[in-house]
């Protein structure tokens, strides 16, 4: 008899872990809340830093798990602990007994409303990365179907590394993905001023510094070291940006057309709907704590409960897919102990 | 009237107003020159420097937001030793864009 | 600019403001700035509405101008405060409110600081006892006394004569609000509507029947601050920032500036004489520059008041153009008298800066 195991979120590792599972001979079930596969990646553009359609990836994930069993509108009621087993029950009526569960929750975009200062949802010219993938997918935004945009602006850090906000972690992947965003905008706009306020520079990843250099050489982005204090809007209804130029000592401001703040990632508040006898406890950073974070982060404190992907932290395209498939082993290696 | 006091100017740049023709020019001469990251290593080693004052760091910041005076008065300081295409790890060609500032900006292009 | 963004913050930033039953402390010097407006405040809370308000002679200055100087010790203004605070509880009140901005602030702040720091609150009341022999409760509610007329605005607004319109184009008037930065700055949670967008001044002009503008450095600071206007060397600073502000609205050709603070509208207003002296430039096509009010003196108006009576004759900026705009009836031999009808003499006018 083929093992159960249900995946609560059926975003990029959600799907991944779907796949390999099935591929193992595992009967993955697949419980996702929106009424789309892919996550955050459903929505997005292209990735850094190649430009890979997002469309395709996701394409890719959820041809790999067509043989899983997969419920979309479906919420995760609440886990219980049974002797040997768990039993999870799902908002469609469904109950399902399974020995592994793997939570691939994921991240939320930080509500950028709450950095009250940059006035999202107040100027109209303010939008978040979220609403710039969207307008580079097709689908229209007012805000940007103008012709006449001659200057657009990118806040870096908006609610990552902020105490305030209540996230004091960095979402590590904004830097790269505002980098990518200015100039995709340049690319439509190629006469466009492009200003990115930044605090650090994290290029961390493979390419990443390439990326950044070609946006600064070959695109002429330009790169402004010091964090967006203040947002309002002129009488022409154009953005006005108040910071300081950290590397000149100096205030500066600017008016724009289009400010984009590059909202940080924070965790999933609910991973089950209703309390069980399961809980996921968050650790200090707001994501879930994972039993080892060097060496088993793929594991809960409880046996037979999962991680993978950025419900235990941020984490990029590439991360989060490995993520899925170290899980699976781990799931796998867990079952064969067991036998 | 004399108040005794008055109103001083704002000490803010305003972007909106940065003339960057020039710098414009010098970008299509030196497009490396966008690749600085203002890592200071340039500076530390100037031998101009520690006399002078002179900072290629600050003049290609001080060109980027428009304050040309200050970039090029300060770029007299510099002997073109090549030190600081020595060390730079953006790998701009350092000595080649001071010449072309001085292209751009210096007396005989006024 | 979505208004509804801004609403759901204000959603988002209502504190509790008891009705009635206030204890009312003034200003050290809002009346010589703007002698009528205490006296306004008590006029329409008590007589206009019929509220309870109970003021005391024995009321001193909070302490915040010389705390704010950088003159006294905080543990000094604490006593200062707790002071006040027994005043309140010998005349039986529990809800406190300031006529001050920055008394307003002085007192959160020292709330919040004795919720954090318990063992100071002891030492206050230690030092109070020893100093003059009394005890306190503190206030069940702190109020800044702009949050009493936001309360009250559409009472105000339902007895109201005038209307904050322009009575020759029927457009309501353009009107600027400008909030004392120790309002919400420190503690955004204690100012109506927080400290990003505050609600308080808006309220009253929506409710009153005019425009509110916002502009691009509306959050900015008046310019007094303090140090910067009362030592000499840094009034550049001060007048400065006032500019800056101006600079800023003029686009926007604002009728007229609402505060809720002793020093902003006395810098707005008094500064505007000093730029056109120095630059050559007012603020108005007309020549006569911004008339800026209180809170009080705005409600006064709308509410029918004789502006003689009100003391908008103190007002650097004339304020009869807007008189004129809404259509409020005014003596112009009557301005230079006073409620005895005696002559208050009559000032030198200004040279560039227009007035009537």
């Amino acid at each position: 008899m083929r093992e159960n195991v249900v995946i609560i979120g059926g975003g990029i590792a959600g799907l991944e872990a779907a796949g390999q599972l099935a591929g193992l001979g595992y009967n993955p079930i697949l419980v996702e809340k929106e009424d789309h596969l892919g996550g955050h990646l459903a929505d997005w553009h292209c990735l850094f830093p190649d430009l890979i359609p997002a469309k395709d990836v996701v394409s890719t994930l959820v041809a790999g798990a067509a043989s899983a069993n997969i419920f979309t509108n479906t919420e995760v009621l609440h886990i219980n602990r049974l002797q040997d087993c768990y039993n999870v029950m799902l908002s469609n009526g469904v109950s399902v007994m399974t020995k592994a569960v793997l939570c691939a929750t994921g991240f939320r975009l930080f509500d950028a409303h709450k950095k009250e200062e940059y006035g999202y949802g107040v100027y109209d010219q303010v939008i978040t990365n979220s609403d710039l993938e969207k307008w580079f997918n097709g689908i229209p935004d007012p805000r940007i179907d103008n012709s006449m945009m001659s200057s657009a602006g990118f806040v870096h850090c908006v609610g990552s590394r902020d105490e305030k906000a209540g996230n004091p972690q960095c979402s590590k992947v904004c830097c790269i993905t505002a980098v990518k965003q200015a100039i995709e905008l340049k690319k439509k706009f190629p006469e466009m001023m492009v200003w990115c306020f930044y605090m650090d520079l994290r290029m961390f990843g493979k390419k990443y510094e390439d990326f950044y250099i070609s946006a600064q050489r070959d695109y002429g982005v330009r790169f402004i070291r010091g964090r967006v204090s203040e947002v309002s809007e002129n009488i022409d209804g154009r953005v006005v940006v108040k910071a300081e130029d950290t590397l000149a000592g100096r205030p500066v401001r600017i008016t724009l057309d289009l400010l984009v703040l590059m909202s940080g990632m924070v965790c999933n508040p609910k991973t089950v709907r209703d309390s069980g006898t399961v809980q996921f406890p968050a650790d200090s950073d707001g994501f879930l704590k994972c039993r080892n974070s060097v060496t088993d982060f793929n594991l809960s404190a409880q046996d037979g409960i999962f991680f993978a992907g950025s419900c235990t932290g941020p984490k990029t395209v590439p991360e989060t897919i490995a993520e899925a498939r170290s899980a699976v082993l781990s799931i796998h290696n867990w079952f064969k102990g067991k036998q | 009237m004399d108040f005794g006091f008055s109103i001083s100017r704002s000490s803010t740049v305003n972007l909106d107003s940065v003339a960057l023709e020039n710098f414009t020019k010098l970008q299509a001469l030196e497009p490396d020159a966008l690749k600085c990251i203002s890592c200071g290593s340039c500076t530390a080693t100037c031998p101009a420097g520690k006399f002078s004052g002179m900072s290629l760091r600050k003049v290609i910041h001080n060109l980027q937001r428009g304050r040309e005076k200050e970039a090029v008065e300060m770029l007299q300081g510099c002997m073109l030793c090549g030190k600081c295409s020595m060390v730079c790890p953006r790998a701009i060609n350092t000595r080649h864009l001071i010449m072309s500032i001085h292209k751009i900006y210096g007396e005989e292009a006024r | 600019m979505i208004y509804q963004g801004k609403q759901k913050i204000w959603s988002e930033y209502q504190k509790e403001i008891p009705d009635d039953h206030w204890f009312y402390v003034r200003s050290c010097i809002r009346q010589n700035f703007f002698p009528a407006s205490e006296k306004m405040f008590l006029e329409i809370c008590r007589n206009v509405l019929g509220k309870d308000f109970y003021e005391t002679e024995h009321h001193t200055t909070c302490g915040g101008i010389a705390y704010h100087c950088d003159t006294i010790p905080q543990e000094t203004v604490m006593t200062i405060v707790a002071r006040q605070f027994a005043l309140m509880t010998e005349a039986g009140y529990s809800n406190y409110v300031a006529s001050c901005i920055t008394s307003f602030g002085n007192y959160i702040e020292i709330l919040e600081t004795w919720k954090e720091f318990p063992e100071l609150e002891t030492r206050i009341r230690e030092l109070l006892w020893k100093a003059c022999r009394r005890e306190f409760r503190k206030p069940d509610y702190v109020a800044h006394a702009s949050d009493l007329i936001y309360k009250y605005r559409n009472e105000i607004a339902a007895r109201a004569k005038y209307r904050l319109v322009n009575r020759h184009t029927g457009e309501p008037l353009r009107v600027v609000e400008h909030i004392g930065c120790h309002y919400s700055k420190m503690f955004p949670s204690k100012g109506v509507g927080g400290a990003e967008y505050p609600y308080v001044l808006c309220g009253m002009i929506e409710s009153w029947g005019g425009n509110v503008i916002d502009y691009p450095e509306r959050r900015h600071c008046c310019g007094y601050g303090f140090r910067q206007y009362h030592v000499k060397a840094n009034r550049g600073y001060s007048i400065s920032n006032t500019h800056k502000k101006f600079e800023s609205m003029e686009p926007y050709q604002p009728d007229m500036i609402i505060t809720n603070c002793p020093g902003c509208p006395y810098f707005l207003d008094r500064w505007q004489y000093a730029i056109s002296e120095m630059e050559g430039k007012t603020y108005s096509k007309d020549g006569y520059g911004i008339p800026v009010f209180t809170y009080e003196e705005v409600a006064s108006l709308v509410l029918g008041y004789d502006p003689w009576d009100i003391g908008l004759q103190l007002h650097q900026v004339a304020v009869e153009p807007l008189l004129d705009k809404i259509g409020i009836e005014y003596d112009p031999a009557r301005k230079y008298e006073g409620i005895d009808r005696k002559s208050l003499s009559r000032p030198e006018l200004p040279g560039i800066l227009k007035c009537c």
